[in-house]
């Protein structure tokens, strides 16, 4: 058959699994981190409506084996982490593969029949470009998401020095709150994002480690 | 097909690597790496802490309701007579000082409402009155080459580094008074170190004295791996 599709810029496809490390090994040591105080609120309350109030995650979902080392550790990781988001979001830029990723108005109306179909309300798989909408909508949700969780975790480090940044987002005990929102998002879409790759896609997943394509997406336009 | 194999293998292993990472503080070979980063980190603390910028203030009626008190000694370090407690400041000074309580409350008071941040991700807001280091700094008379202070208590050995730029800090506040009452032994009677710029663990209670140094000195949690500067 013909040659594979030129998918995915090495840029991407590093960035991509270091973050995926990256971000397991924050979340780990974050869990270490959140053992220490596992509420949100003052202390003497009221506390914030929490799945996972006064909840102890187990030992092995934990890095670090204690306060100090979990605090070492993530605050160790940030750094790398931070720089492969920035590495990826100026490759976007820069490339102008942005274009494919970032989802605006116009995608609405097309992120409605992909719903659809996956729905099973339409037969015929909607065309799509590299991306689909949904797909779009997910990828630019994750970057925000991304940022979510600098800025909450800036706001956290330093609440005194960046008062206005921890007011902005309610307070230390809120900004600690989303930080943590922020991790089940990420887990969550991983689990959805893992689960399409297999069932909608797999010639994806060998694209996003060599960087070649034979699936049945191939049309390469925004 | 053996590429199929080696990407299986390559995840499997991956994932094992990275769980069995989990409960590991970085081991003899990558402690030293956590803690050059922390050393890092206490850096660009340092670049982002400002000495004039203030804390946010909050009203007596925020008051937490509850406000939690650690030491390290069995049992609430107490003193056995209190009249006999003084204040020594030294090293790098011109006038070594030695004060009673009475002088320590001679000088002018502050009094704050503040958010108290914990590094265990705890807050809690609380009321303190006490003399502001500077003030006690100035008294004695610093010299030049002091670039660090140390904080000495009775608690079992309790003690902290702090670097001077937060020190001389104008809300940094040597407190003998909490929530409108005199200080609790719970939080450091007579006299603890108290700022809103800095994670609780720095802030010693039961004090005993106070040295101004060249070197850095490092503190009871801060030699067990937490961050050094510790500021907020």
């Amino acid at each position: 058959m013909d040659e594979p599709l030129r998918r995915h810029h090495w840029i991407v496809r590093a960035t991509h699994w270091a973050a995926f490390v990256l971000i397991f090994g924050q979340i780990a040591s974050g869990l270490q981190i959140y053992r220490a105080y596992p509420r949100f609120g003052e202390r003497g309350g009221p506390y914030y409506p929490n799945l996972f109030h006064n909840v102890a995650f187990p030992e092995w979902s934990r890095l670090g084996g204690w306060l100090a080392g979990g605090i070492n550790w993530h605050f160790f990781l940030m750094w790398p982490l931070v720089g492969v988001g920035l590495l990826y979001v100026g490759y976007l830029v820069l490339s102008g593969e942005w274009r494919k990723l970032l989802f605006r108005p116009r995608d609405a109306r097309p992120a409605v029949e992909m719903c659809k179909y996956y729905l099973r309300l339409r037969k015929d798989h909607p065309p799509q470009g590299k991306h689909n909408a949904l797909q779009k909508a997910a990828y630019t949700a994750i970057v925000l998401l991304g940022i979510l969780s600098v800025l909450t975790g800036l706001a956290m480090w330093k609440p005194v020095q960046l008062a206005w940044l921890t007011w902005l987002f309610g307070g230390f005990q809120a900004a600690r709150y989303w930080h943590f929102w922020a991790v089940w998002l990420f887990v969550g879409f991983t689990v959805v994002h893992v689960v399409l790759v297999f069932a909608a896609d797999p010639a994806s997943l060998r694209a996003m480690i060599t960087g070649r394509y034979r699936g049945r997406f191939t049309s390469d336009e925004p | 097909m053996s590429r199929r194999v080696d990407r299986r293998g390559f995840v499997v292993s991956a994932v094992a690597g990275l769980l069995a990472a989990c409960g590991w503080d970085g081991g003899r070979t990558f402690r030293p790496v956590l803690s050059g980063v922390s050393r890092f980190n206490d850096w660009v603390s340092q670049l982002l802490f400002s000495g004039s910028r203030r804390a946010p203030k909050y009203d007596p009626n925020d008051r937490s309701r509850s406000f939690p008190a650690y030491h390290i000694s069995g049992m609430t370090p107490r003193l056995a007579e209190p009249d006999t407690w003084r204040l020594e400041v030294g090293g790098l000074v011109r006038t070594p000082l030695t004060l009673s309580l009475d002088e320590i409350r001679a000088f002018e008071s502050v009094t704050y409402t503040v958010k108290h941040h914990c590094v265990e991700g705890w807050s809690a807001i609380a009321s303190w009155t006490g003399v502001p280091f500077r003030a006690i700094a100035e008294r004695a008379g610093v010299l030049p080459e002091a670039r660090f202070v140390r904080f000495d208590s009775f608690d079992a050995g309790y003690y902290n580094g702090w670097d001077m730029e937060s020190a001389m800090h104008p809300e940094t506040i040597l407190a003998y008074g909490f929530n409108g009452r005199d200080l609790m032994p719970d939080h450091g009677a007579p006299l603890r170190l108290y700022a809103p710029h800095k994670l609780g663990y720095k802030l010693t209670k039961y004090l005993t004295r106070i040295t101004f140094e060249a070197e850095r000195s490092g503190g009871y949690w801060e030699d067990q791996g937490y961050p050094w500067f510790g500021g907020v």
